[in-house]
């Protein structure tokens, strides 16, 4: 029982991570139909800058993240309007190719540019351990750290998208485009905020993990950025709620058939899970179903 | 017996009543027109019929056989074709490749013969084209035969759709807004076109079109559909008079002065 | 009856490949071709056959899967293991491959393709990826470490012949009016239905035809490389046949053909720079969608009345035929989309737009 406790735990730190890139997956499907197959290299990217920040201008981690999430924003908004925009109306397999061209190009230029060998990330902070019910359950400050920083996001990213004008206009522009565009929404300059701002919430998880595994690598956004996507679908495709559950639900499933003998066939469960949730319920858990008209 | 003819039939899209209690019956050899102000659910009548719903109340009966729960393939097989309000080609084939796609099920050479090409496949070949070249001739669409589709001009587009229905020899035509976008002339020219093929291949034709004088001009009996449910049906005559149909049509024609 | 099949066009496409077939077997037995240079000229063969079938399914049929290194990884190791543990023939070995592959792509073709679009890409990339966490943890297959030792029995007949039949069938199939199914399925799925295909059964017979070519191919490049692993076969090597498929043009065979010919031999000369060669991979992506949707040769295709028609062109200065013989392919200009709309945009031809 406190094994399992444990493993789920042990879930609630991937799941963050899961939960965070979900999140701007999630925003930038909501908005044009596109899975940003770039998205996990975005991650990377926020991850390398805080490295730097932190090894080469000696900055303090939360500078350092705060600049991190600047330069994904950057890398991100830049991506949609050099590559994306121009297929905006184009048949969206179009721009799914192109997504795939951006990562390879992420991904790649990071091994050319930062080498291919994995770097370790520096963590200033001294993490305790906290042992619970008679120290059977054994809790990281770490993960505390991590679940927190992810719900304050989620919160925020709530707040901005229900609460500001920019939110409303993002909400309007993913309901109907053409709408949003006659009723004098500024659809470019709302995509591009949902770019930065789904950039910057990957910059975040770069950086969380960063801290937790202690290493970060040019590919490192290749399988948790489909994982986050797999998160993405299972909670709902476009819903910000979704996203988070997604991300938890699928750190946690990880984390319980790790601590099984079937721990090798975690990427295969994950999948699975992918598949079965788009063939049973496409719509996600949270999501609604749409029809296509005749 | 009629050809067709649906008992209490119906559907609903989460709460809405798309259409309810139709009960729809077409004689062999019959054009009829089916009426109604937008929205009204003409179209949804259609998908009904080929399959493209599954109905949540009532039947289906055409031909002697059930429908209802067979895919639109399968009753495009026993018998019913359709043209689309919004012309759906396939805009990446040429105009006598589109025809060719209807012919298929019936008369396509096997697989093997096809990766292989046996002698069977150049017979069959031979055939498919040859009958699919007839029916552009007969819709006047022989010379675009080898243009794609999506260049041809829209009211040939049209046209084409209704040689593709022909393509898969129904007994049955469903026809929705086949004038739409198109002048008078054209129109008119469309209606005895609709006329000739139905003596040529004996077919019992369902029409949906908004304009009256087309529909009036060339059905026999006519059904008027508002809000899902039917209101009137009768003679072009009858219906001209029946009050509740000005109605529909009046509340209709407001609107769209409006806007 | 016979008289059909010897016609000019038939003869010359014979003789060129005989003629082929001879100058690769001489190039090969005389040493001419150095090992260096027989590798790239099997890869090229195996990538050719790789970008064919992938093109069935995406580009005629409008079907976008992820998922085509799990097909050759079936046929690859179904191929791999009939050798070396089961001690059959090569023939033998082929056959179980392509029979594999298809039941794999029937597996996985049956659930998935209801799906459209990016949810059908999305899920055949993560059964490609179920697949390889299998082979990962299958001991009988090597695990990790994979199959080691295959013997080399993919001979230059294998895979001249393998090379060419895949591409003649699948060009026998799309031109053809069985192929016009396919592509009735790519550019409106409710039309078609409408118009008597099942569409169902025609996704799922490209897919798996698609399938047991892809199968194959891992045959093929099993029983060359002397290794297969788990890595070999992940997603990435889905997205660089996607490459060549898109490159060449979504719908061309030809295309298909001609660029995974040159990109085999490009990445030879970057052989030193994968990461270099997959950078320029992405802006290829990136670039030809934004300026070029068909790829290069979008739809066209390559045959004898495409190049007489050029000739009369060229030196005649005839406008090409309007009506052209039967049965050839339909050439749109090359660089015409070709994608498959997904139905979520509701296509419209209202008159307004014309
Ligand atoms: N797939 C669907 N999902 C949800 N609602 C639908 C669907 N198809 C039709 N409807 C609704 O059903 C009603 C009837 O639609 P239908 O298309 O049958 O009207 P119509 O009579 O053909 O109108 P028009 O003259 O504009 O073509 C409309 O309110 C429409 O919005
Ligand atoms: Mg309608």
């Amino acid at each position: 029982m406190t094994a399992i406790l444990q493993q789920i735990v042990n879930g609630l730190s991937l799941g963050s991570i899961y939960a965070l890139i979900a999140l701007g997956y999630t925003m930038v499907y909501g908005i044009i139909k596109l899975i940003n197959f770039a998205h996990g290299d975005i991650y990377m990217v926020g991850a390398y800058v805080a490295f730097f920040a932190v090894t080469l201008l000696s900055m303090n981690l939360g500078v350092a993240l705060l600049l991190a999430m600047l330069a994904a924003a950057l890398t991100g908004v830049l991506i949609e309007r050099i590559a994306y925009r121009p297929l905006r109306n184009a048949p969206r397999i179009a721009a799914l190719i192109t997504a795939i061209g951006v990562s390879f190009i992420l991904e790649n230029g990071g091994i050319l540019v930062l080498k291919p060998d994995p770097r370790a990330f520096p963590d200033p902070i001294r993490w305790r351990q906290i042992r619970l019910m008679g120290g059977s359950l054994v809790l990281s400050t770490q993960d505390l750290f991590i679940v927190g920083v992810t719900v304050a996001m989620m919160l925020l990213l709530v707040y901005f998208v229900q609460r500001t004008r920019t939110g409303r206009a993002m909400r309007a522009v993913a309901y109907d485009m053409q709408a949003a565009a006659l009723m004098g929404v500024d659809v470019n300059r709302t995509i591009a905020v949902t770019f930065a701002v789904g950039s910057a919430l990957a910059a975040v998880a770069g950086v969380l993990v960063g801290l937790y595994y202690n290493r970060i690598d040019p590919l490192m956004g290749l399988v948790p950025g489909l994982k986050a996507f797999i998160a993405a679908v299972l909670g709902g495709i476009g819903s910000i709620p979704g996203a988070m559950l997604g991300g938890y639900l699928l750190g946690v499933i990880e984390a319980l058939v790790g601590g099984t003998q079937f721990s090798l066939f975690r990427d295969a469960v994950s999948f699975a899970l992918l598949i079965l949730i788009l063939l049973v319920r496409p719509a996600g858990l949270l999501g609604r179903n749409v029809r296509e008209k005749v | 017996m009629a050809l067709l003819k649906t008992v209490d039939l119906g559907v609903a899209f989460g709460g809405l009543k798309a259409l309810s209690g139709l009960d729809l019956e077409l004689e062999a050899g019959e054009l009829v027109g089916l009426i109604g102000p937008n929205g009204a659910g003409k179209t949804t009548v259609f998908n009904l019929l080929t399959g493209e719903f599954a109905p949540s109340q009532g039947e289906i009966l055409f031909d002697g056989r059930r429908l209802g729960h067979l895919k639109p393939h399968q009753v495009n097989r026993l018998g019913i074709a359709r043209t689309f309000q919004n012309i759906r080609l396939f805009r990446g084939l040429t105009v006598v490749e589109n025809v060719e796609v209807a012919l298929h099920a019936r008369m396509a050479p096997g697989f093997l013969a096809t990766l292989f090409r046996l002698p069977a496949w150049y017979e069959r070949e031979a055939a498919v084209e040859a009958r699919a070249l007839e029916l552009l001739e007969l819709m006047g669409l022989r010379p675009y035969a080898r243009q794609l589709a999506r260049n041809l001009p829209y009211g040939l587009q049209r046209r084409l759709e209704i040689a593709r229905a022909l393509a898969s020899r129904p007994k049955l035509l469903l026809l929705d807004e086949p004038a739409a976008g198109m002048n008078p002339q054209e129109s008119r020219a469309l209606m005895e076109l609709i006329r000739a093929i139905r003596e040529r291949f004996q077919l019992t034709i369902l029409l949906i079109e908004h304009d009256m004088s087309v529909v009036m001009g060339v059905c026999e009996r006519i059904v008027v559909l508002d809000h899902g449910v039917e209101i009137a049906r009768g003679t072009p005559e009858e219906i001209r008079r029946n009050p509740r149909v000005i109605e529909a049509y009046l509340g209709e024609e407001a609107s769209a002065d409006a806007s | 009856m016979v008289r059909r099949y010897l016609r000019a066009g038939n003869l010359a496409v014979c003789a060129l490949l005989v003629a082929t077939f001879l100058a690769g077997q001489v190039a090969i037995a005389s040493g001419w071709l150095n090992p260096y240079y027989q590798v790239q000229l099997f890869s090229m063969g195996i990538n050719v056959i790789l970008a064919v079938s992938l093109n069935l399914i995406n580009g005629f049929t409008g079907q976008f899967s992820l998922g085509h290194a799990g097909f050759m990884a079936v046929g690859a190791y179904t191929a791999a293991v009939a050798t070396t543990r089961w001690g059959l023939p090569f023939a033998a070995a082929v056959l179980l491959a392509a029979a594999a592959s298809a039941v794999m792509g029937l597996l996985v073709g049956v659930p998935t393709l209801r799906l459209r679009g990016d949810y059908l890409a999305i899920a055949t990339l993560g059964f490609g990826e179920i697949l390889r966490s299998i082979l990962y943890n299958v001991d009988y297959v090597g695990g990790a470490t994979g199959l080691l030792g295959i013997p080399r029995l993919t001979t230059w007949p294998w895979l001249f012949a393998l090379t060419v039949v895949t591409v003649l069938a699948v060009k026998n199939l799309v031109n053809s009016t069985r192929g016009l199914a396919l592509k009735a399925v790519r550019d409106d799925e409710i039309a078609a239905e409408d118009a008597g295909v099942d569409t169902t059964r025609t996704k799922v017979l490209a897919f798996v035809l698609g399938a047991v070519f892809a199968g194959i191919g891992g045959a093929l490049y099993a029983h060359y490389f002397f290794v297969i692993q788990p890595t070999t076969f992940s997603f990435l090597k889905s997205f660089e046949i996607l490459v060549y498929v898109v490159l060449g043009g979504l719908g061309s065979i030809t295309g298909s053909v001609v660029s995974a010919t040159a990109l085999t031999l490009l990445s030879a000369a970057l052989q030193q720079l994968a990461a270099l060669r997959m950078v320029l991979y992405g802006l290829v992506l990136v670039l030809l969608m934004i300026f070029r949707t068909g790829g290069l040769f979008g739809t066209w295709e390559l045959s004898f009345e495409a190049i007489g028609q050029a000739w009369a062109w060229l030196f005649h200065r005839r406008p090409p035929a309007g009506d052209r013989a039967p049965l050839t392919a339909a050439a749109s200009s090359p660089g015409s989309a070709t994608l498959p709309d997904l139905p979520e945009v509701t296509r419209d031809g209202a008159p307004q737009d014309r």
